[in-house]
């Protein structure tokens, strides 16, 4: 440690992007993705400090340094191999975690300047993988159990994989017609594509999980159908719920609820309508009422639909949004305007039932609430009407409840959320949940995290009779050569 | 299977084991042509468990009923989900009117024959635009015990729905069951209210997912916004908001011409 070190450049590599005019009107990635020159030197930024902070910031414990060090030696497949071990999404994670709370938010880097920039090191090895063939991890040997997974959103995803790996035999149940869950159905084209959310879940599928789509759980089968045919099931089916502010003319033509509208856009592709059959209603001057990511995505897809003005319509003010920073900067480039501290009180509908303006009220910001953020409370007499020919609701998502009003013995919460402890473990023995369905809508790593413990604690319950040592010495290794694809 | 039920109303039979195992009469499916196609929504009209099929029937009158209607004998789509929503509630009620319009007549009569296996009597209405249009005829001629025709034209049977009116007056009904179009379902539950008969109207509004995601499907009923989805098909007629409906029902419009234009065009191309 004597040898002097290089000076490290304060600042991370810019990540380059479409342009905020260009991008506005298409659906294509705005996020270019480093170069690998880009990537090589925003690797070499990476301190190798040894207590790692990053690890403990990462909800699935990436080996960050690492990763980070083969991307150095531009060994970027073993790179690969080092974050699957821990992340089989590492392309959707590169994208859309929020590094910045996170991994990066504990970068020794980051005290003397921008921290190592690990979230788009993550992507670029990730995407360079995918281009270049990917490896089949080995399996254990065959253990004869067999697990129900429901949902393949991020959380069902991460369980199918680990368990496959510890040898089980893995189901997927998903209700809607593609793999990914919120990856697929809510998150745009232009933050996600969808091609790299059919990739990651087709590695999966290729470790050997048997995916069944369009397999509503709760209709098709309950739970306690499927623990006649299954060892342990694991609840991933998210926070797929839309939730509506219960003001007047809510139910008008033209009101969306934000679910719909990004479901439309980016499981439907209604951007691409007429070749695809779903329509969409577009144009005009839209107005997006919330403050979080996906109210972001919603205002940025409205725009690229050609909407005239696009108005993000917040009860708070810039500081307490919860979106991250990222996205509300490049909703601002991209020319969206923000009505902070504005509530809307209801909707005004023309004669064929369509929404043609919002009354609003101001507010202004009251005590701390128990979140810890200020109150916003209404301004008397603040009272405003605007102009509005198209309204998307984007206050929150809430559990889909089929599961817990078909499963007997089930504990559930007030809002409709199953109740689990850390591991996942559910009120029924053998029923395990985790991701949004237990906590509320939470991101996508927060969900694979959930997935990894459950996937532990399941694995422990299948084998709490044999254990897994005793099924290796008394089963056959099972050959399973390394493909290369 | 396909079986032409008129001109361009067709009934079809899918394959679905699991599906077929599990659908009860009042419950749908969602189902999805191609990887261009759009999900549309459609009531059951029956279920085979020994075959392990399904079947639905379907008027062509946009692009993807149309691009279904196209469908031979041995085609299949490629995705279809369900059974989706809550099954009809199928008691003994002593006399039931089930009132059925258009190509709802199919799903209507799966409902009838459940309700005449609980031990009711059933008295049918089978009704359409005009008499090329009425479907399921035999078939309601065989489940119900008593059968009415209407076609809106008079060209069969009585014209329009208010002969219902004299029915009610004459018959002592214990519920009604209307499945039909929004203005025909409207109809007979404005007429039942003033008689104060329980009526049922099974709503399949415009759809996304069909469970609960969305909201596309919200309907006003009585102070409460429900989704037809997850908290019907069956809603009480005489609460339900029929004209904020039908304006939700023509939300689309525009695009569905679009729409069919331009699959016409790729047909040809």
């Amino acid at each position: 440690m004597s040898t002097p070190k290089p000076k490290i450049r304060k600042d991370a590599v810019p990540m380059p992007k479409q342009p905020p005019e260009e991008r506005a009107h298409n659906f294509r990635e705005v996020a270019i993705g480093y170069s690998e020159e880009q990537t090589l030197a925003e690797a070499e930024r990476c301190l190798q400090c040894r207590e790692a902070p990053c690890i403990k910031g990462c909800p699935v414990e990436i080996d960050i340094p690492t990763f980070i060090k083969l991307v150095r030696e531009s060994k970027f497949a073993e790179a690969a191999k080092k974050i699957k071990e821990k992340n089989i999404l590492p392309a959707v994670c590169g994208r859309v975690c929020p590094q910045e709370e996170q991994c990066q938010a504990k970068c020794t880097v980051g005290k003397i300047g921008d921290p190592t920039s690990i979230g788009r090191l993550e992507r670029f090895v990730a995407d360079w993988e995918r281009q270049h063939g990917c490896e089949t991890p080995q399996k254990c040997p065959a253990t004869g159990k067999k697990v129900a997974v429901i949902g393949a959103g991020p959380a069902g995803l991460t369980v199918a994989a680990d368990l496959i790996k510890l040898g089980h035999e893995v189901t997927i149940f998903e209700a809607l017609h593609k793999l990914g869950g919120v990856l697929s159905y809510g998150i745009p084209e232009f933050r996600l594509p969808k091609k790299i959310v059919e990739a990651e879940a087709e590695y999966v599928e290729k470790l050997g999980v048997t995916m069944k789509t369009n397999a509503l759980i709760g209709r098709l089968y309950t739970v306690d159908e499927l623990l006649k045919q299954f060892d342990a099931v694991f609840i991933g089916s998210g926070a797929g719920l839309p939730t509506f502010m219960g003001i007047p003319g809510e139910n008008l033509c033209r009101v969306y609820s934000a679910n719909e509208f990004l479901i439309r856009v980016n499981l439907m592709r209604s951007y691409d309508f007429p070749k695809s059959g779903t329509p969409i209603c577009g144009g005009g001057k839209v107005a997006v009422v919330g403050g979080g990511n996906v109210a972001m995505d919603a205002a940025r897809c409205a725009i690229r639909l050609g909407a005239s003005e696009v108005r993000i319509v917040y009860r708070r003010s810039k500081e307490e949004m919860p979106a991250r920073a990222e996205e509300i900067e490049n909703a601002e480039e991209e020319g969206i305007i923000f009505e902070f501290l504005t509530s809307p009180k209801r909707l005004i509908g023309n004669e064929r039932r369509a929404v043609k303006a919002m009354e609003c009220v101001r507010m202004r910001l009251g005590e701390p609430d128990k979140s810890g953020r200020r109150r916003p409370v209404p301004i008397e007499g603040s009272n405003f009407v605007m102009d509005v020919d198209m309204v998307i609701m984007a206050i929150g998502r809430t559990p889909n409840p089929i599961i817990g009003q078909t499963t007997e013995g089930l504990k559930t919460t007030e809002w409709g959320g199953i109740v689990a402890d850390e591991n996942g473990k559910t009120s029924v023995e053998g029923v395990y949940a985790g991701g949004d369905i237990v906590t509320g809508e939470a991101t996508v790593i927060s969900a694979m995290g959930a997935g990894r413990r459950a996937a532990k604690a399941i694995h422990a319950f299948l084998m709490r009779k044999e254990n897994c040592v005793e099924a290796e010495k008394t089963g056959e290794k099972q050959q399973n050569p390394r493909q290369q694809h | 299977m396909k079986r032409e039920l008129a001109r361009h109303i067709n009934l079809f039979e899918f394959s679905a084991k699991e599906v077929a195992a599990k659908t009860k009469p009042g419950q749908f499916v969602i189902l999805r042509i191609d990887e261009d196609g759009e999900r549309i929504p459609l009531t059951i009209a029956n279920a085979d468990e020994q075959k392990g099929t399904i079947a639905v029937a379907c008027h062509e009158v946009g692009r993807t009923t149309t691009q279904l209607g196209r469908l031979k004998e041995g085609d299949s789509v490629s995705d279809l989900l369900g059974p989706l929503g809550k099954p009809a509630r199928i008691e003994k009620y002593g006399t039931v009117l089930c009132v059925g319009g258009g190509v709802m007549v199919a799903p209507l009569h799966f409902q009838a024959q459940a309700f005449r296996e609980a031990g009711n009597n059933v008295i049918g209405v089978v009704g359409a635009t005009t008499k090329d249009h009425l479907i399921f005829l035999d078939e309601m001629e065989t489940t119900c015990n008593e059968l009415f025709v209407a076609t809106d034209d008079g060209t069969k049977g009585y014209k329009g729905m208010d002969f219902l009116s004299d029915l009610l007056k004459e018959k002592k009904i214990d519920r009604v069951v209307a499945e039909g179009p929004i203005v025909m379902m409207k109809t007979v539950s404005d007429l039942t209210r003033q008689h104060g008969i329980p009526t049922i109207v099974n709503l399949i509004p415009i759809m996304v997912d069909g469970m609960g995601m969305c909201g596309a499907c919200r309907v006003t009923v009585g102070e409460k916004t429900l989704f037809a989805c997850v908290d019907g098909l069956e809603f009480d007629g005489h609460q339900v908001d029929f004209d904020e409906l039908l304006a939700r029902m023509k939300m689309y419009t525009t695009q569905e011409k679009i729409a069919y234009v331009f699959s016409e065009e790729e047909g040809r191309n």
